[in-house]
């Protein structure tokens, strides 16, 4: 396996991750040394975390672009499938379950090879027609339009969306010469990231007036006002290190990126709460599950990758 | 080489596909018993539990392991499927039919006095995908005899959803494993059988399982 180191830029940035792992690890030992009655457990679990997600991450990126879009594909998987274990389905669809899988496997093919065209009309137009019609076959109409419309909305928000952040990887070298595909990928995964603590920690601090009481009680004003500030200056400083983004575009990404990812964190937020449940899962310790930390980015890569193409890759792509 | 075989299987493909594949949210690891004799009992909804119940346990346990399954089922259809219940699954044979209780007995007894770990489904059947069904009484018996041997109950749930009875195709799942209190002979049959009831009512109540819709 051939191993392509990232562009030193992208190299600094994710050295730049870990220091503030480091410093996070630090600010939470203080805390546990300082009030040793108060139980830290899910905060050092949040953290230890986050050092697997952002190693991982960092793997990814040093290895190839390929295992780069292989471990997307399996953290698309591993998203649809804690979705379709969190809401009620059909005995019946067994088989156009399996079909939806298999969508994961051809959509992140189409980005393997390059395909942009199909990568950006596969799951909104012929999985979007093939599903509901191999329902039609297993002929089971009692519950049709709740089973096909949650697999879809599923399948868009697990597997679409999420598979624009590696596509980012194959994007021409030439719309952001000073540090890739990469470069852009690590700018959009850690703003998304860092608004959502930046949220938390504004909103745990200084958070009065709920935005969605019925939805999210947690989240506040202040909490948004918090990322928003945090994130769009971030989002200035890093531009001109790991993207082409002028001064104007990257104050309207800042925007963009915190204004998103705080939807998508309330969208899971409603899902959850419909289904009656806190957690989507319990496979990242301290996070929850895979959905409860995707969430932001559902939204947020989309968006990100659209309006990074339409600026700085027009012609470039189809 | 049998030995070989056992581990290559448990420990490349049934780990794969249990992790990977399915996914299990386990609940309660801390009960799961470190050494036999031990009853481990489940609800039963698809081939794929004895597997899972098995790869709850380190590999080197894989010997200790002996689930109770039906001789006219594993052992009396095809040869192959009989080599792989009896040198893979390392399974005890008993006979579905009345008035086999003390071939029964004497089986898992045997098994228990070599400290071993019974995995038992006193539903009896894999059954309608997802449902709990009432338990048979044969667990009852064996605990009579085996009074100081604890039963730990463990609830599984989506397993019927990845492979219902019936069905050739795996289609994946995340599933949850509840591991129950271990209990113990409570000096009636009756008693036993309710308390053993109640106990996976309880473990099926306490998660929010979405709806399978048959």
């Amino acid at each position: 396996m051939q191993i392509v180191l990232p562009p030193i830029p992208v190299m600094i940035a994710l050295s730049g991750i870990y220091g503030l792992l480091l410093i996070g690890t630090g600010m939470i030992c203080g805390l546990v040394y300082t009030k040793p009655e108060t139980d830290y457990t899910e905060l050092k679990d949040r953290i230890k975390s986050w050092w697997v997600i952002v190693t991982v991450f960092t793997l990814t990126l040093i290895l190839n672009c390929t295992a780069a879009i292989v471990l997307f594909g399996l953290l698309s998987f591993l998203a649809l499938k804690e979705y379709l274990s969190l809401i009620p389905t059909r005995q019946a669809d067994r088989r156009v379950l399996l079909w939806a899988y298999l969508a994961i496997a051809l959509q992140y093919a189409w980005i393997l090879i390059g395909w942009y065209g199909m990568f950006l009309i596969f799951i909104p137009i012929y999985v979007f027609l093939f599903l509901p019609m191999r329902m039609v076959l297993i002929g089971e109409t009692q519950g049709f339009l709740r089973a096909i419309g949650t697999l879809h909305w599923g399948l868009m928000l697990t597997v679409y969306n999420l598979s624009h952040l590696p596509y980012l990887l194959m994007l021409p070298l030439a719309g952001n010469p000073i540090a890739g595909g990469s470069g852009l990928l690590v700018y959009l995964v850690f703003l998304t990231e860092i608004n959502d603590i930046a949220q938390y920690m504004t909103g745990k601090l200084l958070g009065r007036h709920k935005v969605v009481p019925t939805i999210s009680p947690g989240k506040t004003l202040e909490g948004l006002g918090g990322g928003i500030v945090v994130t769009t200056l971030l989002a200035i400083a890093l531009a001109p290190w790991l993207t082409p983004f002028s001064l104007i575009h990257s104050i309207c990404l800042g925007l963009l990126l915190s204004l998103t990812g705080f939807i998508g964190d309330v969208t899971i937020s409603a899902l959850k709460r419909d289904l009656g449940i806190k957690d989507s899962g319990n496979l990242i310790p301290g996070h929850g599950g895979i959905l409860d930390r995707i969430d932001s980015l559902t939204y947020t890569a989309p968006l990100f990758f659209h309006f990074t193409v339409y600026f700085y890759y027009q012609g470039q792509l189809l | 080489m049998k030995n070989l075989l056992q581990w290559l299987f448990f420990g490349l493909i049934v780990r794969v596909v249990v992790l990977l594949v399915i996914g299990l949210r386990i609940q309660g690891k801390q009960r799961l018993p470190k050494s036999g004799p031990v009853m481990i009992v489940a609800n039963h909804n698809s081939h794929l539990d004895t597997l899972v119940l098995m790869s709850l346990f380190p590999l080197r346990m894989l010997n200790q392991l002996r689930p109770v399954a039906a001789e006219d089922y594993f052992l009396n259809q095809n040869p192959w499927l009989a080599w792989f219940a009896l040198d893979m699954m390392n399974i005890i044979p008993i006979a579905r039919e009345a008035g086999c209780d003390r071939q029964f007995l004497k089986r898992c007894g045997a098994a228990l006095q070599n400290n071993q770990i019974l995995i038992l489904y006193p539903e009896g059947s894999r059954g309608e995908p997802e449902c709990l069904t009432e338990f048979k009484t044969g667990i009852a018996h064996l605990a009579k005899h085996h009074p100081q041997v604890p039963i730990v109950p463990i609830f599984l749930q989506g397993l019927g959803k990845a492979l219902p009875k019936g069905e050739a195709l795996l289609v994946p799942f995340f599933c949850d494993v509840l591991i129950g209190e271990p209990l113990y002979w409570t000096g009636s049959k009756s008693g036993l059988m309710h308390l053993l009831t109640e106990r996976f009512q309880a473990l099926a109540a306490s998660g929010n399982f979405p709806i399978w819709e048959a």
